[in-house]
């Protein structure tokens, strides 16, 4: 395949996301700390408060997953014991620790100083930490946010993930960092956020439009990219949206599609989808090629809310610093329960005029992919149009089938055109 | 006269029906997918218009009053002399074919005993083709690969012996040219050859030409024309033709199974390689599918092991696993451990008709599972695919979609294998005379 063809947005990230890596695998030069944390809850800038690098292994994950180097790493992890159906982002995590834990900038990842454990609904969070926790033996900060299992928040788990941020994850940070906390300072990073969020928010509702200038799931995963990282909270996340809505305005100026890795606009726009779960990543191009082939365009996605629910309304609040970081990690896509998925998924499909609900479920996805086919045929119900249902995994190559995935969204695609034409007509 | 043509391409088969514009079928045809679509596509196309000619055969005869009550017959033996005179060209085919493959150093000065060997070789496989081609004669295949394959060497061995020849050297040479010739696309000229069989069969005595060659001589000069082929299956993306003319599977055994039974609502499939529940709404539309993901357990190649692991031909496992009257639980349907789970059984001293018919259950359980993914089965419900053929596991369904869902009416067609085909076809006439 040729190289993909990039935006200044996505040039702008890249950038970010390397120095981000020369920042954390410098560390011992620089006598930064370093704390490995999740993208469900990620508390960026509170970590920030303390000059602590955020380093994501889930984000290290998907480097691995897209640079094709995950699945060695997971055999690795498996000749230590770890079962076929563990979760494959762990695996590979595991097993690039097992083949001397390089980076993708080529540098060796120095330990973390402190696990910083925000649970937001993925049990397998947890083990993954005591894995880690085994393996580095350093302190472990857990915030546990409570599951929103009535579909809403109470006043009670907010009061109790502020009580544990301020008895727990503070004091814990600045024992690791050695830097006192300045509640002005998390305000500071928290102002910077809610602009960016406003940003994002933007780009990702332009996909109401028609044609719709964005991709909301393969294109999405950009867009979320420094929300979702360690960026959130800095000045140049805001740069960032600042360019992405120069470039998703000027697509929608000149009435054209999202830019595909071909470099061409997608503007022949047949079929308007919602989709429900990650993206497989080691196959991300074939996979993202199947759809704009066929005419695809994904106008809103679940995956792009795993790392905070913006469209939503949320915004981080400087006025309220540690309530809002609290209010943020029960609001988690991860966090919902399945009634609340199949409203947020069946307004999705209703709002941005899509033909149907495609679901993506993760083979290894445990604690996910579960409820899926009902969250499928509630939307079905609900909206009365078409669902689908693929299956694919997050960075195991194994578990990659492109012909039965195409085979499925080709058929779906041809049920959609085939229902929209109406009854005795040739799809 | 205007003809629709569904293609199915499969992994294992390649299935081609002819409609004309009433969705009235015309013709089928089938042969092995070799692996080389372009090829297994134009011989499945070409067997499919050949039974289109002999429908139109049968619609002519139907009018002279002087054959009547003997149609049937007159179109078997002129199939049957049609056949015998395309496989005698296939013949010259694969005889030139070889001629041009006695090369290379294993053939160095032997050039003319093996020549004139293969010319003795390919005079019997001529002679001994008339009594291939008998009225009443049981042929063991229609392919010709089958066919003269097993007459070569059965001819081959004795020839090589007495011009002191290594029987290989010829063995050899056949392999080679006969992929050449089976990846050849069909030779034309379909009509020349119905009027050679014509020929062969009054000459014979076999049709009393008098009354039969005008109506037939009327039959081939109706042109048929290919208005719209719709290709369909695993191998759809190699044909020949713009993606418009592409269609999912799932779509084409939707519609082809509520051409077959136009009541049916829901639809298994069980192919070589994969399994789909579809739902489909009065109309034949597809509402609902799922099927299996990139595992291929439970599927008709998994019988293809277990028959090879027994030693056993496909057909042979129904019938054995009917034979049974106590099921041993297999719990994996996985293809790559279905010898060790069968190896395991028997060890424990399970009886080879028992353990058969618990794979065929748990063949049928993993669909349940999938069609109850794809939203239950409703009335009626029909049964297609290779498995479909299978009486053990149609027997388990049976048992099975009572216990789960009641009485259902349960639709198994003997054509179910063109299905796919039928379905694609029909999207054929849809797409032009809709």
């Amino acid at each position: 395949m040729s190289e993909a063809i990039k935006e200044k947005s996505m040039l702008l990230q890249k950038d970010m996301i390397s120095r981000n890596y020369e920042a954390i695998t410098s560390k011992h030069e620089t006598g930064r700390k370093v704390a490995s944390t999740f993208v469900p809850g990620n508390l960026n800038e509170l970590l920030m408060c303390f000059d602590i690098v955020n380093n994501l292994p889930e984000i290290n994950a998907i480097q691995n997953g897209m640079r094709k180097v995950s699945g060695n790493y997971i055999l690795e992890a498996e000749k230590h014991g770890h079962s076929e159906d563990v979760c494959t982002y762990v695996k590979a995590d595991i097993g690039m620790m097992g083949k001397g834990n390089i980076a993708p900038n080529g540098k060796p990842f120095p330990n973390p100083d402190v696990l910083l454990l925000s649970y937001t609904g993925c049990y397998t969070f947890m083990k993954w930490f005591e894995l880690l926790r085994e393996q580095y033996k350093c302190p472990t900060l857990m915030l546990h946010v409570p599951y929103e299992g009535d579909g809403h928040s109470t006043k009670n788990m907010r009061d109790y993930i502020v009580k544990q941020l301020k008895e727990v994850v503070i004091p814990g940070l600045e024992q690791v960092s050695g830097v006192k906390f300045d509640i002005d300072r998390l305000r500071q990073y928290l102002k910077n956020s809610a602009k960016a969020e406003d940003g994002l928010v933007w780009c990702l509702e332009q996909g109401k439009i028609k044609p719709s200038p964005i991709d909301a799931y393969f294109g999405g995963v950009y867009y979320i990219g420094p929300m979702f990282t360690a960026f959130r909270g800095t000045p140049e996340s805001i740069v960032y949206y600042e360019e992405l809505m120069k470039e998703v305005q000027a697509r929608i100026d000149n009435k054209l599609g999202p830019v595909t890795p071909d470099g061409t606009p997608f503007n022949d726009q047949k079929y308007r989808l919602v989709v429900e779960g990650p993206p497989n990543w080691t196959n991300f191009r074939e996979f993202w090629k199947m759809f704009y082939d066929e005419g695809a365009v994904v106008v809103a996605s679940s995956y792009t809310k795993v790392g905070g629910m913006y469209d939503l309304g949320f915004r981080h609040d400087p006025d309220h610093p540690l309530e809002t970081l609290a209010d943020y990690c029960l609001g988690c896509y991860t966090n919902r329960n399945l009634p609340t998925r199949v409203d947020i998924l069946a307004k999705y499909v209703e709002e941005y005029e899509a033909d149907g609900l495609l679901i993506n479920s993760i083979k290894s996805c445990n604690s996910f992919s579960a409820g899926q086919l009902m969250i499928m045929k509630e939307v079905e119900k609900r909206t009365g149009k078409p669902g689908a249902f693929i299956e694919s995994d997050l960075v195991d190559p194994r578990y990659f089938s492109a012909a039965n995935i195409k085979n499925r969204l080709e058929s779906y695609f041809q049920m959609i055109e085939q229902k929209r034409r109406g009854t005795g007509k040739a799809a | 006269m205007r003809c629709f043509i569904g293609i199915d391409l499969g992994s294992t088969t390649t299935k081609a029906v002819v409609m004309d514009e009433n969705t009235q079928l015309l013709g089928r045809g089938i042969t092995n997918s070799r692996s080389n679509y372009d090829t297994a596509a134009a011989v499945s196309k070409q067997e499919a218009l050949i039974d289109t000619r002999l429908t139109l055969f049968r619609r002519g005869l139907s009018a002279v009053p002087e054959v009547s009550g003997k149609v049937d017959s007159i179109l078997a033996d002129l199939e049957r002399n049609f056949r015998h005179v395309q496989f005698l060209e296939q013949l010259d085919d694969l005889e030139q074919t070889c001629v041009r493959n006695v090369k290379g150093p294993r053939y160095v000065g032997k050039e003319t005993g093996v020549n004139t060997a293969l010319a003795e070789v390919f005079k019997q496989l001529r002679q001994s083709s008339h009594a291939l081609f008998q009225p009443g004669a049981r042929r063991k295949s229609d392919f010709f690969r089958d066919l003269a394959g097993s007459d070569f060497m059965q001819f081959g061995e004795p020839v090589a012996r007495d011009a002191g020849l290594p029987f290989d050297l010829l063995v050899n040479v056949y392999d080679k040219s006969i992929i050449e010739v089976e990846n050849r696309p069909p030779a034309g000229d379909m009509e020349g050859k119905f009027l050679r069989a014509l020929e062969k069969a009054s000459g014979s005595g076999d049709i009393d030409s008098a009354s039969v060659v005008k109506p037939v001589k009327d039959a081939l000069a109706i042109p048929l024309e290919e208005t719209y082929v719709v290709g369909t299956g695993y191998g759809r993306v190699r044909l020949p033709f713009p993606k418009e003319h592409i269609r999912s599977e799932i779509l084409c055994h939707g519609l082809g199974a509520h051409m077959m039974y136009p009541d049916t609502r829901t639809v298994l499939d069980i192919g070589g390689q994969d399994t789909k529940g579809i739902q489909v709404d009065p109309q034949g539309i597809v509402e609902n599918f799922q099927m299996n993901d990139r595992c291929a357990a439970g599927c008709g190649r998994y019988l293809g092991y277990i028959a090879d692991e027994m030693n056993m031909g496909l057909h042979e496992l129904g019938p054995l696993a009917m034979k049974s009257n106590k099921t041993v639980r297999i719990n994996s349907t996985c293809t790559v451990f279905a010898g060790a789970e069968l190896r395991d059984r028997l060890a424990l001293g399970e009886k080879r008709e028992d353990i058969l018919a618990g794979l065929h259950r748990s063949i049928i359980l993993r669909a349940m599972s999938i069609l109850s993914r794809a939203g239950g089965v409703k009335d009626q419900f029909t049964f297609t695919g290779g498995v479909a053929k299978n009486e053990a596991a149609v027997r388990e369904l049976r048992k099975l979609i009572k216990e789960n869902y009641g009485d259902v009416t349960i639709n198994i067609n003997p054509d179910s294998i063109y299905t796919g085909a039928l379905g694609g076809a029909t999207f054929a006439v849809r797409a032009v005379v809709n």
